[in-house]
């Protein structure tokens, strides 16, 4: 069932933690709601629980009015960052606490038990406590019992954000193909633009409570609507007032039109991504993204002065050609020379580009 | 490794001198002149009487302390208002106090003279010198271990588990029953043993309250200092054996209650 919430306000004290917050989750989507901390993002999805009651607006569940409606009769699942496992119960009765409160029959509960453990990949845990499992086998009952009582929507807070790298990638994988499988509609709040990226179909990026763009992964990162959202999702350069992607920073030959010379100042390797950071001759520091075909053609060392070619840069308003050198520059003296047949690395990077 | 030693050997002579060795010469004490006269304390109809009322004592005592401070302590977690730190200090005010001084207390406000109770005198309800006083002092002065133990398990669980109850449609009551109570269980148990010894153990408030007549509105306590001063040791002796027996008693039933799959 889809979710809309209009005109949502709530503040904390003086902290508006949601200001004047409008948004339609579509019927069986995985969205990401993505922004810093103090964005307004888990408050926004606690309200649509019901576990925190907005100041104005309303939350509309399905085709039915639930602002008013208390947590319990909402029928929404929800998943805390810190599982929330009730301690004292064993996994089958973690999982079956839903159905039990719904005073479903003992064999039933038992049969639906047994099939959401398959589910989440925990069969022969049933009878573990909590504290006998580790964090990401947690949180994965913690999704069985959420979805065990049929939930209309899936709410997801944080939920792998208290686990380890390894594993928080594993779960995404997982919740990818969980989704996939039950198709229950999906809300995901993360402060980690690439999780949102990776998991969500959809992303409502959103900041000092407010919502500054909704939109597909790929449109968000090449159509950023606000400053906000280009700097918070993907990686970027900000150069004077123009911003570029790491990739569209083109490394060309310092004395070639349009390059700009910068200086090296680290290279670092991180297997198939590569990153040089450069200096620029006003000061502004960039970062290029370049492949391991590319570093070992062009073979930058700490001080070199290599060129860039910034043309991709844009302005606040997204129209091309952002950034201007302040000054035309000479070609400072201690340009490195370089190998001869750099010349076609160079332009198979800008043609590329 | 010596220091260690020296440590634990502190540790076990200090217990052994302040607890085991009196417990023990208590109880060789009570049995030196053979069971007859133990028996014969034992079915005393001063002793039985003073049995019967402290236990009537605390079955009214135990519960009332036990079910305030369980929804004490969830409104001192749970709740924000102001005032807080006032009610927390106030909590604490029959720890700080003297019993005798709580028993003068509850005698001005409630003796025949005093406001209150010359009201309730003239209805016909007798307070001090009586059952409810006696029950009011030890209500006051064991008023806050249960809250006490409570309030920092509450704290510590903090409020997901019975947020995800919620959300998974459990009502306010099956949420206490279901979650929370289960999670505090263990601090509620330490909290009623702790009662309970100080229901059963109480002296100078009740014996203030209570007028100390014998085989009327004498507790255990002051049935033990009665024996005492009347030269019968083994009488004495035998009702504190009793006491200490039913503390014992409590704690072996509290001990059932520890959660499982926790540790």
């Amino acid at each position: 069932m889809g979710i809309a919430v209009r005109h949502l306000r709530k503040s904390f004290g003086s902290f508006q933690a949601l200001d004047d917050v409008s948004v339609d989750v579509p019927d069986g989507s995985l969205t990401a709601l993505l922004g810093p901390s103090g964005s307004g993002k888990s408050t926004l999805l606690r309200v649509i629980a019901g576990l925190e009651e907005p100041d104005s607006g309303e939350v509309v569940i399905g085709d039915q009015l639930a602002t008013d409606l208390p947590p319990q009769r909402r029928n929404v699942g929800f998943v805390f960052q810190h599982y929330a496992a009730f301690k004292h119960m064993t996994v089958r009765d973690n999982v079956g606490f839903g159905l039990r409160i719904r005073k479903r029959p003992k064999a039933e509960i038992r049969r639906r038990v047994d099939e959401l453990l398959s589910l989440v990949q925990l069969d022969g845990f049933a009878e573990r406590y909590p504290a006998q499992l580790s964090g990401g086998q947690r949180q994965r009952m913690a999704l069985a019992r959420a979805l065990a009582v049929e939930p209309r929507v899936l709410l997801l807070d944080e939920p792998f954000g208290a686990l380890d790298a390894r594993v928080r990638e594993e779960l995404r994988d997982w919740l990818r193909r969980l989704h996939d499988e039950v198709h229950v509609t999906t809300v995901l709040v993360t402060h980690d633009q690439e999780e949102a990226m990776e998991v969500a179909s959809r992303i409502v990026v959103m900041n000092h409570g407010r919502i500054e763009q909704v939109g597909a992964p790929a449109e968000l990162y090449e159509h950023p609507a606000t400053e906000f959202v280009m700097s918070f999702v993907g990686k970027v350069n900000r150069v004077g007032d123009a911003y570029i992607r790491p990739h569209e920073v083109v490394i060309c030959h310092p004395e070639q039109a349009g390059c700009i010379p910068a200086t090296v100042e680290r290279v670092i390797t991180l297997g198939f991504d590569n990153r040089i950071e450069l200096t620029l001759p006003d000061g502004h520091r960039v970062w290029a993204q370049l492949t391991r075909d590319e570093v070992a053609r062009i073979q930058p060392a700490t001080g070199q002065v290599i060129g860039v070619d910034l043309s991709q840069s844009r302005r606040p308003g997204w129209e091309p050609g952002g950034y201007e050198p302040a000054r035309p520059e000479p070609v400072p003296a201690a340009v490195i020379p370089m190998r001869a047949d750099d010349e076609r690395g160079w332009r198979a990077r800008s043609a590329r580009g | 490794m010596t220091s260690k030693l020296a440590l634990r050997g502190i540790a076990v002579a200090y217990l052994g001198l302040l607890v085991a060795g009196p417990v023990a010469i208590m109880i060789w004490q009570t049995f030196s002149g053979g069971l007859a006269p133990v028996w014969d304390a034992l079915t005393n109809p001063a002793f039985l009487h003073a049995l019967q009322l402290t236990l009537i004592i605390a079955a009214i005592a135990v519960p009332l302390n036990t079910i305030f401070g369980i929804v004490f302590a969830m409104v001192i977690v749970r709740r924000e208002f102001r005032g807080k730190p006032i009610l927390t200090a106030l909590l604490d005010l029959p720890l700080g106090v003297s019993p005798v001084v709580v028993g003068l207390a509850l005698v001005i406000v409630y003796g025949r003279r005093g406001e209150f109770g010359g009201w309730l005198a003239d209805h016909g309800i007798r307070v001090i010198f009586a059952l409810p006083g006696m029950v009011l002092a030890t209500i006051f002065v064991s008023i806050p271990f249960v809250a006490r133990e409570v309030i920092p398990v509450l704290r510590e669980i903090g409020t997901e588990q019975e947020q995800a109850a919620r959300t998974l449609g459990a009502s306010d009551w099956q949420i206490f029953r279901l979650i929370t109570f289960p999670a505090i269980r263990v601090g509620v148990a330490f909290g009623v043993v702790l009662t309970v010894a100080r229901a059963l153990g109480e002296y100078g408030a009740v014996a203030i309250v209570s007028g100390r007549l014998s085989g009327r509105t004498e507790t255990l306590t002051i049935h033990v200092e009665e024996r005492f001063l009347a030269f019968d040791l083994t009488g004495a002796y035998t009702a504190s054996l009793v006491l200490a027996g039913l503390a014992l008693l409590t704690l072996f039933f509290m001990q059932r209650l520890k959660p499982r799959g926790s540790d």
